[in-house]
C-alpha cells in the first residue's frame, strides 16, 4: 500500500474535469427519486427524475437500469459503442439493514460476449450508498479519451469526473487507494465503496466488475464481484478506471421507510431463523455456498471435465470440510450491515506462487461454489490453493471467474482430444488437471499476449477461432463449447434435468442458475414430470428470482435456510414464509400493499421488457435459446460409457429403443434425437406459458396485460409477429 | 419394492428411513420424508421403518444456486 504521502502525490496528478452539485434529495419510501447521468466523453452530469410510472412498472435496480439503456441505445448499439452505457442501480428495499441480503447492487450493459443486454448482481456497498448519496441509479455513457474515476460524495453533494493516470489498476490495490484517498479519516473508510475491474478486463471480453466494502473488523477492503457478461470489458473499453461513493450516516432508518416496525419485526425472525437453522441446514455461516461441492457431487451434478462428468475421485480434497479449515470463522462475513446469513467467506494470510504478486501474503474473497467448481472441478484441478490462486487472479484481474472456468475447461478438452496442440498455445500444456498452465494463462491475459489473448474472449468467438483458423469442426466445437447467447454455463451439469437445461438457455441473459435451479424438483424430487409442470416452474421460479433485482436483494436468505416448518406447508420449494416476509419487507419499505402474486406481474413487466430489449438488438428470438447438446446428454463415447446403464434405461424406457447389440456410436444417435425433440417441446410449453409466440416473442396481448404494451415496445414486437 | 419419489427401489428387510436415505446418497442437508403421504419428523428417521409397498417422497427443498 503506497504511503499517505504517495496518496497525496497520486492525487495532485488528478485532473478535475467535471464538477456536478446537486441539493441531496431525503430518501423517501425507498427511492431517491432521482437518477445520476454521467457521460464521460463530453463531461456532462445531470440529475434526471424518477417518474411515478418507472416506480409502477419497473421498480428499481435492474428495472430501472434496464429502463435507462433502452433509452439511451439505438437497435445498433454494439458493446464498445460510445453510446453503450453500464447502468448501476439498487432498488427500494436495497439498503435495508434490518433483513438479511438487502444490500445488493444491479449492473447492466450491452454485453461483449452476448451482444445484447446483460445483468448481473452484486453485493459490496456501492448500491445502497448511490441510493444513499441521493440517486436511484447511476449510467454511465460515453467513452474516456483517457483513465479516469467518476467519485459521487453525498456529504458534499458533488459528483466529479477526474483524471487517474497513475493508479494501478488491479482491483486488490486500487480500491484500497482510493478507499484511503477519499475518505476522511480512518473511521470514514467505512463509508467509501469502489467499483473498479483490473487489467484482465482490459483483454479480455469476460471481464467483471469488483464491488468493494471496507471490513471494519479485518481492517481492510473485500470486494464482491459483478462477475457475468463482460461489464468489466465495457468499463475497462470506455477508460473507467473505477467509481467511488462516499456517504457517511448509514443507519437503520437511511431508507426512510413507510412501516420502520414491521420491518424490523420481520428481520428480528428471520435472523432468529437463521440463527437456530442454519447450523442444521447449509451451514453458510460457516462454509458459504462451497458446501454445494459435495453435494453436487454426491449427485452427479458436479461438472467435471468441461461437464463431460458429474462427479470425480479426488473431489474430498475441495469439499467444505477443507474450506470450513481455510475460512476465518467467527467473524461475520455479510456483504451489506444486516446480513446474519454472512456467507461471504474469506481466506486470510494466502500466500501467492505466481504471477505480478508472487510471494505477497493477500486476503482472498471467496472461493464461492461457483469459483471452486468452476476453476476447480471442471478444469480437473482439486488443489484448494490453485483455486484460491485463480480466484484471487480472476478477481484482481478483473476477470469473471465463472467464464474463465468454464472457458479453460473447454480449451482443456480441446487440448486432449488434439484440437488444438502446443503451436496453438505457446507452449502451454493444457491438460485437466495442469494448475500451472490455468494459471499462466490468466496471467497472458492479463498481460495481453500469447494465447491469452484467445482464452479471453470467451467460447462463442474461441470456437470460431478454432473452426476457422485451426480447422476445426465446428459442429463438435458447438457440442462441447459451453456456452448459450455467448454466456459461459455457469457450473451444474444439467444433462438430466430437462427443466434445468431450460433453466440455463431459455433466459433473458443466458446460462447463469440465478434465473432458475430445477435440478432438485425435477431429477430429483420427480415434482414436475410433465412438459406444463415444467413450463409452470419455468414461469415462476424466474420471475420469482427477477424481483430480486428490481429491489437490491440477495436471494440466498430466501431458500439456503428454510424455517422448521416449511416442509408443512403447501408448496415447500417457494418457502412461502419467506415469500411473506419479502411482502412484508416490500410494503414495509415503499408503503404500497402488494400481494404474494403481485410480485410476480411485477417481475413479469421487467423480464418480458428485457425479452423485447433483447429482440430489438438483433437477438431474443427462439434460435438464440439453442443449448450446447452437452447440456442435455453425452457427446462422446466416453460420456455414454461412463454412465451406459443409466443411458441404456433411458433408450429402452423413455425412447423405445433396444440398446442390446448396439454400438455406441448408434445410441448417441438414438439418444441424441429422443433428447433434442425434447427440448423443442419444452420450448414450445415454456413459450405458451410465459405468453409468448413460437419464436420467442412476448405478444402483445400479454404486453398489453401486464401494461407495458408502450408504443416503442409493441414496434419491436410487430416487427416479429 | 416401494417407490421413493414415484420411482421403484428395491424393498429391503429392516429398511428404515436413515437407512434408506443413505442407500439413495442424499446428502443434501434439506430434506423432509413422507410415507405414504404422512410426514415423518428428522428426529424419527433412524428408527421409522419403511414396509414393502410403501410410497416415499424424499424432497429436495433447494430450489436452490
Ligand atoms: S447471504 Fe451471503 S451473498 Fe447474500 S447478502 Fe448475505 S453475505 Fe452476501
Amino acid at each position: 500500500m503506497p504511503t499517505a504521502k504517495e496518496l497525496q502525490a497520486m492525487k495532485s496528478k488528478h485532473n478535475v474535469l467535471a464538477t456536478f452539485s446537486y441539493d441531496k434529495p431525503k430518501v423517501d419510501k425507498g427511492y431517491a427519486n432521482q437518477t445520476l447521468y454521467v457521460n464521460i466523453e463530453s463531461n456532462e452530469i445531470k440529475s434526471k427524475p424518477v417518474t411515478q410510472d418507472m416506480k409502477d412498472k419497473f421498480i428499481g435496480g435492474r428495472g430501472f437500469d434496464l429502463w435507462l439503456l433502452w433509452h439511451a441505445v439505438n437497435d445498433d448499439t454494439r458493446w464498445d459503442s460510445p453510446e453503450n452505457e453500464i447502468c448501476i442501480a439498487t432498488g427500494p428495499i436495497g439498503g435495508t439493514t434490518q433483513y438479511p441480503g438487502t444490500g445488493k447492487s444491479l449492473v447492466t450493459t450491452i454485453s461483449p460476449t452476448t451482444e445484447q443486454v446483460i445483468d448481473s448482481n452484486v453485493g459490496g456497498y456501492f448500491g445502497p450508498l448511490l441510493k444513499f448519496s441521493g440517486w436511484d441509479a447511476l449510467e454511465i455513457q460515453g467513452k474516456a479519451t483517457e483513465e479516469i474515476i467518476i467519485v459521487i460524495d453525498g456529504e458534499e453533494s458533488t459528483v466529479t469526473i477526474e483524471t487517474a493516470p497513475e493508479e494501478p489498476v488491479d482491483t486488490h490495490i486500487l480500491s484500497e487507494i482510493l478507499t484511503d484517498m477519499y475518505a476522511e479519516d480512518e473511521d470514514d473508510r467505512r463509508n467509501v465503496s469502489v467499483v473498479s475491474a483490473g487489467r484482465g478486463a482490459e483483454h479480455a471480453l469476460i471481464g467483471c466488475l469488483n464491488f468493494s466494502l471496507w471490513d471494519v473488523r479485518r481492517g481492510g477492503i473485500r470486494v464482491k464481484q459483478a462477475g457475468r457478461g463482460g461489464i468489466g470489458s465495457v468499463f475497462r473499453n470506455k477508460k473507467l478506471k473505477a467509481l467511488v461513493v462516499r456517504q457517511p450516516g448509514v443507519s437503520g432508518d437511511s431508507n426512510n421507510p413507510a412501516d420502520l416496525n414491521v420491518i424490523q419485526k420481520t428481520g428480528v425472525k428471520m435472523h432468529r431463523e437463521i440463527c437456530t437453522e442454519d447450523h442444521r441446514q447449509e451451514r453458510m455461516r460457516t462454509t458459504g455456498t462451497p458446501h454445494l461441492i459435495e453435494v453436487m457431487n454426491a449427485y452427479d451434478l458436479l461438472p467435471v471435465h468441461n461437464f463431460q462428468y458429474g462427479k470425480h475421485d479426488d473431489t474430498p480434497k475441495i469439499t467444505s470440510d477443507v474450506w470450513f479449515k481455510l475460512f476465518t470463522q467467527g467473524i461475520p462475513d455479510g456483504c451489506w450491515y444486516g446480513c446474519s446469513m454472512a456467507c461471504a467467506k474469506t481466506v486470510e494470510n494466502f500466500e501467492l506462487r505466481t504471477g505480478p504478486y508472487k510471494g505477497e501474503i493477500v486476503r482472498v474473497d471467496g472461493p464461492e461454489y461457483e469459483t471452486a467448481a468452476g476453476v476447480g472441478s471442471n478444469c480437473g484441478i482439486f488443489d484448494p490453493a490453485a483455486i484460491l490462486e485463480l480466484n484471487f487472479y480472476c478477481d484482481t484481474y478483473g476477470v469473471d471467474t465463472i467464464s474463465w472456468g468454464t472457458t479453460v475447461a473447454f480449451l482443456m478438452e480441446c487440448y486432449e482430444r488434439g484440437i488444438i496442440n502446443k503451436e496453438h498455445t505457446g507452449g502451454l500444456e493444457l491438460k485437466f488437471g495442469n494448475r500451472e498452465a490455468s494459471l499462466e494463462l490468466l496471467h497472458q491475459v492479463a498481460r495481453g499476449e500469447g494465447f491469452g489473448l484467445i482464452a479471453g474472449q470467451g467460447i462463442r468467438r474461441i470456437k470460431k477461432i478454432f473452426a476457422d483458423k485451426f480447422g476445426a469442426d465446428i459442429n463438435f466445437l458447438n457440442d462441447i463449447g459451453m456456452e448459450n447467447k455467448g454466456l459461459e454455463y455457469s457450473q451444474y451439469v444439467s444433462k438430466e434435468s430437462l427443466a434445468q437445461q431450460g433453466g440455463y438457455a431459455l433466459t433473458n441473459k443466458g446460462p447463469q442458475h440465478d434465473e432458475a435451479w430445477l435440478i432438485f424438483m425435477d431429477m430429483v424430487n420427480n415434482q414436475i414430470p410433465t412438459f406444463e409442470d415444467k413450463a409452470e416452474a419455468l414461469h415462476y421460479f424466474p420471475l420469482w428470482r427477477t424481483w430480486f433485482g428490481l429491489n437490491g436483494l440477495c436471494k440466498l436468505p430466501w431458500n439456503d435456510v428454510t424455517p422448521a416448518d416449511n416442509p408443512e406447508t403447501d408448496e415447500p420449494n417457494k418457502v412461502p414464509e419467506h415469500v411473506d416476509n419479502y411482502v412484508k419487507l416490500f410494503n414495509g419499505v415503499t408503503g404500497m400493499n402488494i400481494t404474494r402474486e403481485e410480485i410476480i406481474l411485477q417481475s413479469k413487466r421487467v423480464y418480458d421488457f428485457q425479452r423485447v430489449f433483447n429482440i430489438r438488438l438483433g437477438k431474443g428470438l427462439r434460435k438464440f435459446d439453442a443449448q450446447p447438446y452437452r447440456a442435455a446428454g453425452p457427446v462422446t463415447k466416453e460420456e455414454y460409457e461412463s454412465r451406459a446403464e443409466r443411458y441404456d434405461g433411458q433408450l429402452k424406457e423413455l425412447v423405445g429403443f433396444d440398446p442390446e447389440g448396439k454400438s455406441t456410436e448408434e445410441k448417441l444417435a438414438a439418444l441424441r434425437v429422443y433428447k433434442e425433440d425434447q427440448y423443442e417441446k419444452l420450448m414450445d410449453s415454456v413459450y405458451k406459458r410465459r405468453g409468448w409466440t413460437e419464436n420467442a416473442v412476448p405478444k402483445i396481448e400479454t404486453l398489453k396485460e401486464i401494461g407495458i404494451d408502450y408504443p416503442e415496445i409493441v414496434e419491436v414486437v410487430k416487427r416479429h409477429l | 419394492m416401494i417407490t421413493v419419489n414415484g420411482r421403484n427401489v428395491d424393498w429391503e428387510s429392516g429398511l428404515t428411513v436413515a437407512g434408506l436415505i443413505k442407500k439413495m446418497n442424499y446428502i443434501f442437508p434439506q430434506i423432509f420424508v413422507t410415507i405414504n403421504g404422512d410426514l415423518i419428523k428428522k428426529d424419527d428417521y433412524d428408527t421409522t421403518p419403511v414396509s414393502d409397498g410403501d410410497a416415499v417422497e424424499i424432497i429436495h427443498m433447494i430450489a436452490g444456486g
